[in-house]
């Protein structure tokens, strides 16, 4: 039985209302990950972008999450107090379907690592209107899925197939894996 | 490897459909650092005084500042240069938004536009991918529709507009470029974007901008950012509140608008309405604001908040700059609701917010007094509002006496004539200014005013308090953290500086020290320019984060050029005369150089004189203003003064007919 633990959750809570879209996110996030570190800066590699329509109201920082290697099969439009969003726009996929979080030369995917070594994320530093701000909290984690979750699971498995089909199944896949 | 710069300029030949990409010269950056500095030397070399502003080849420089595209807070400047249709000078005017970051990372540090296009055309320029496309279809459009049009159009929502309106189009001297929330308004460099043909430039940019020392640059922006939250927390006491912080001045945060209101001129800059502010149109404008003020937005990188989305009712949503928030209401003696939406109309159109509110209301004043009749204004509604949207409409699209108006007060007078020179009563070398008009001489803004190149007082004043504080107390304390002072002498100027008696104005500062303080002033100006910061974190507010002590390393270590105090100061001083020697070249005299004669009502015409003699020795110009030969040799100015030579331009004694004709002729007078 694995032990629930602690895990430290780093989170950047983005107030869009306070936003004054200047980017200056960007620019330090691009300055900070260049190599050597602040030798240059392009926000084109930040990995914190602000989709700005300023006529529309829309202001909204989003961080580089995963990488996804395809498209999503459906996309999602929000409308938040009449404001109509742009497809994605709170998506933080580094994906095909657009050119956000991308090394601009390579293509390679970007994503935020909180700025590893420094004290708080420097786009939050940087942030001196408050539309960024920092938050740490310690979770109870688990390590590990619950055993009773994967009797449920097989289980079921059992009661559609069969136990000698689905016992062949896990020894098969047992020699797959150690051979 | 270039540093904070790209090292490249694109050159695009409108006549030809020609487009370069031309390297440029690293001793330039040395000499006459960017911007604004660069600019001068090209106009210098490339628009000699018989090119007429609308002339092929005039030139139409967008250039970003040198430091523009680093991590330096508020660096974000375009300086927009060429020769202007209402003055025939060079004009300078700057915009902050996005656009100059977005073109550094394009791998430009300017566009050079020569030449004339047949059609209306927009710029397209991806990084390396430059194009001339056909702009038909966004003929006629407002400024901030086109941007909008071309966003959809090329699918580029990041990429940055720098777009035209009808005025710029219809070549109305007063003309603005008109981008994210900004504009370069001052000059009519809209109108010769108009007359090259060219609706909008659009750019796109995801390359990099290096700088020479990572740690030591990171660590110069660190404490910029630390002592603008210091000044946001701790505003100068004693002075008006939109003194007292930093940022071009706050009008969009700001609800208090007595001072302006009470202090401005209001209609043809005239009348002072020394009771105006009261309860209830507070509690009224307070209301309107509130109403219309969706939030308040920055330029590029930058955390001050001085601009704002207004929508105002029934109306566009539009991005509003500082001060037109007031010019509109005040020219029309109306309310805040009708300022915040006829600068609606404005922007689109993309005029002035300075200058066309001026033309309005002197249009207006020419017809009470039966100068202009009311043939001149058929179908022009009764009510003063309905006239001021019936007299823009009329300029933008030049019809009848919007024909005449469209070129400003000062032409528009001459062409008029019966005596409608005394109206257009606010210019300073041709162009219309704040509508100020105070009592006693100031000689430190008598100098600002004559000598200003940039012809507005704004761009030359900032660093030294307007006036005396009233109590030694206030003034101790004022100069305590007072570390931007370039030298000592200028806090103890301050400390003697009296409201009354012996050391008060006109006559204290004394002459010697009005000039120290009118270059330190001017000097803050002309740097911010070269690089690109913006002046509200800079040359404009008292106690900036960017000063002369820190500015040399910001370009030791951005652009790895290596610079102190004194070696600034040097190129300044060479850009700045360089400027100065461009208008020279065109006709500028000391006779063009003085404030509007009813800016003041108690003049001292001697004190004037001594003020100006002593200041242009003190800047190296001899009695006419014009730089000196031993002046310009210890500049590296040779070729200036060579060129001067071979014009005679030291042997006619302050006759300029070139100004007159080539603008007569241009006006077909």
């Amino acid at each position: 039985m694995a032990e629930n633990t602690k895990k430290k959750v780093k989170s950047i809570k983005v107030d869009v209302d306070k936003c004054n879209g200047c980017r200056a996110c960007e620019v330090i996030c691009s300055a900070f990950h260049a190599a050597p570190k602040y030798s240059s800066n392009n926000p084109a590699r930040s990995r914190i972008r602000v989709i700005r329509e300023p006529l529309r109201d829309i202001y909204v920082p989003v961080y580089a999450g995963e990488y996804a290697k395809a498209e999503c099969m459906g996309r999602d439009k929000y409308v938040i107090d009449g404001k109509e969003y742009e497809e994605c726009a709170f998506c933080r996929a580094s994906c095909p379907s657009r050119d956000l979080f991308k090394e601009p030369d390579s293509g390679l995917p970007l994503k935020c690592d909180m700025c590893e070594g420094e004290e708080e994320p420097l786009c939050v530093k940087w942030c001196l209107v408050d539309a960024l701000s920092y938050e740490e909290r310690e979770e109870e984690g688990e390590e590990e899925p619950k055993p009773e979750e994967v009797e449920v699971g097989l289980e079921s498995l059992v009661d559609k197939y069969g136990l000698d089909k689905v016992m062949d199944s896990i020894n098969r896949l047992n020699q797959s894996k150690k051979g | 490897m270039r540093y904070a710069e790209t090292g490249y300029n694109l050159e695009i030949d409108l006549s030809r459909g020609n487009i370069e990409r031309v390297e440029t010269d690293p001793r330039d950056t040395e000499l006459y650092l960017g911007g604004l500095g660069t600019n001068a030397k090209i106009l210098w070399d490339r628009v000699p005084p018989e090119v007429e502003p609308f002339s092929p080849d005039n030139l139409l420089i967008f250039s970003a500042g040198l430091l523009c595209g680093t991590p330096a807070t508020g660096c974000n400047r375009t300086i927009v240069t060429t020769i202007s249709p209402q003055t025939q000078l060079m004009a300078f005017s700057m915009m902050g938004g996005f656009f100059a970051p977005e073109l550094k990372y394009a791998g430009y540090d300017k566009i050079i536009l020569r030449g004339k296009s047949p059609n209306l055309v927009y710029i397209w320029i991806n990084n390396d991918k430059v194009e001339i496309r056909d702009a038909s279809h966004l003929k006629g459009k407002g400024a901030v529709e086109t941007a909008e049009i071309i966003q959809r159009e090329l699918k580029e929502p990041k990429a940055q507009v720098a777009a035209i309106g009808l005025a710029g189009e219809n070549r109305v001297y007063f003309a603005s470029i008109e981008q994210g929330r900004s504009s370069a308004s001052r000059g009519g460099i809209g109108a010769v974007m108009g007359d090259k043909g060219v609706k909008a430039i659009v750019v796109r940019g995801t390359k990099d901008i290096n700088v020479a020392r990572p740690m030591e640059y990171l660590e110069l922006c660190n404490d910029v950012m630390k002592y603008i939250q210091f000044r946001n927390a701790n505003p100068v006491p004693g002075v008006m509140p939109i003194l007292a912080g930093l940022g071009s001045p706050q009008e969009m945060k700001v609800h208090d608008e007595k001072w302006h209101t009470e202090n401005f001129m209001w209609g043809n800059s005239r009348v002072r309405r020394k009771d105006f502010w009261n309860e209830e149109i507070a509690q009224a404008w307070a209301e309107t604001l509130d109403s219309m003020r969706r939030r308040l937005i920055s330029c590029y990188n930058c955390p001050m908040t001085c601009g704002a989305t207004i929508a105002p009712p029934g109306k566009p949503t539009y991005m509003m700059k500082c001060f037109s928030k007031l010019t509109y209401t005040m020219a029309a003696f109306a309310d805040l609701e009708f300022g915040l939406g006829i600068a609606q109309s404005a922007t689109e159109y993309g005029v002035d917010g300075f200058s066309a509110p001026q033309v309005m209301a002197f249009a207006l004043e020419l017809l009470e007094n039966g100068i202009l009749t009311d043939d001149d204004f058929p179908g022009m509604p009764a009510d003063n509002e309905g006239r001021f949207y019936w007299l823009l409409d009329h300029i933008v699209r030049r019809e009848g006496i919007g024909d005449v108006l469209a070129n400003g007060t000062y032409w528009a007078a001459k062409h008029i004539g019966k005596g409608a020179e005394a109206y257009a009563h606010n210019n300073i070398k041709k162009i219309e200014q704040l509508p100020l008009k105070l009592s006693m001489l100031n000689p430190i803004y008598f100098l600002m005013y004559a000598t200003g190149e940039k012809i507005n007082i704004t761009q030359i004043e900032g660093q030294f308090p307007q006036g005396p504080f009233v109590t030694m107390e206030e003034r101790e304390a004022f100069v305590k953290d007072w570390f931007q002072v370039p030298d000592e002498k200028y806090k103890q100027i301050f400390l003697d500086w009296e409201p009354r008696g012996e050391k008060s104005m006109p006559f204290y500062p004394t002459v010697q020290m009005c000039c120290d303080i009118v270059d330190w002033q001017e000097k803050m100006h002309y740097i911010d320019d070269a690089l690109g910061m913006c002046a509200g974190l800079s040359s404009f507010p008292l106690k900036p984060p960017y000063h002369i002590h820190n500015y040399p390393k910001f370009i030791s270590a951005g652009a790895g050029i290596e610079m102190d105090e004194e070696k600034l100061t040097q190129a300044v001083k060479r850009y700045r005369t360089l400027v100065r020697a461009n208008n020279i070249r065109r006709g500028m005299r000391r006779k063009d150089e003085k404030p509007p004669e009813d800016h003041w009502k108690k003049r001292f015409p001697e004190l004037e004189k001594e003020l100006l003699d002593t200041y242009y020795r003190f800047k190296g110009w001899n009695n006419e203003g014009i730089p000196t030969k031993e002046s310009l040799e210890e500049l590296g100015l040779d070729y200036v003064y060579q060129e001067f030579e071979k014009r005679g331009v030291y042997a006619e004694a302050g006759e300029s007919p070139a100004t007159e004709t080539a603008a007569d002729k241009e006006k077909g007078v």
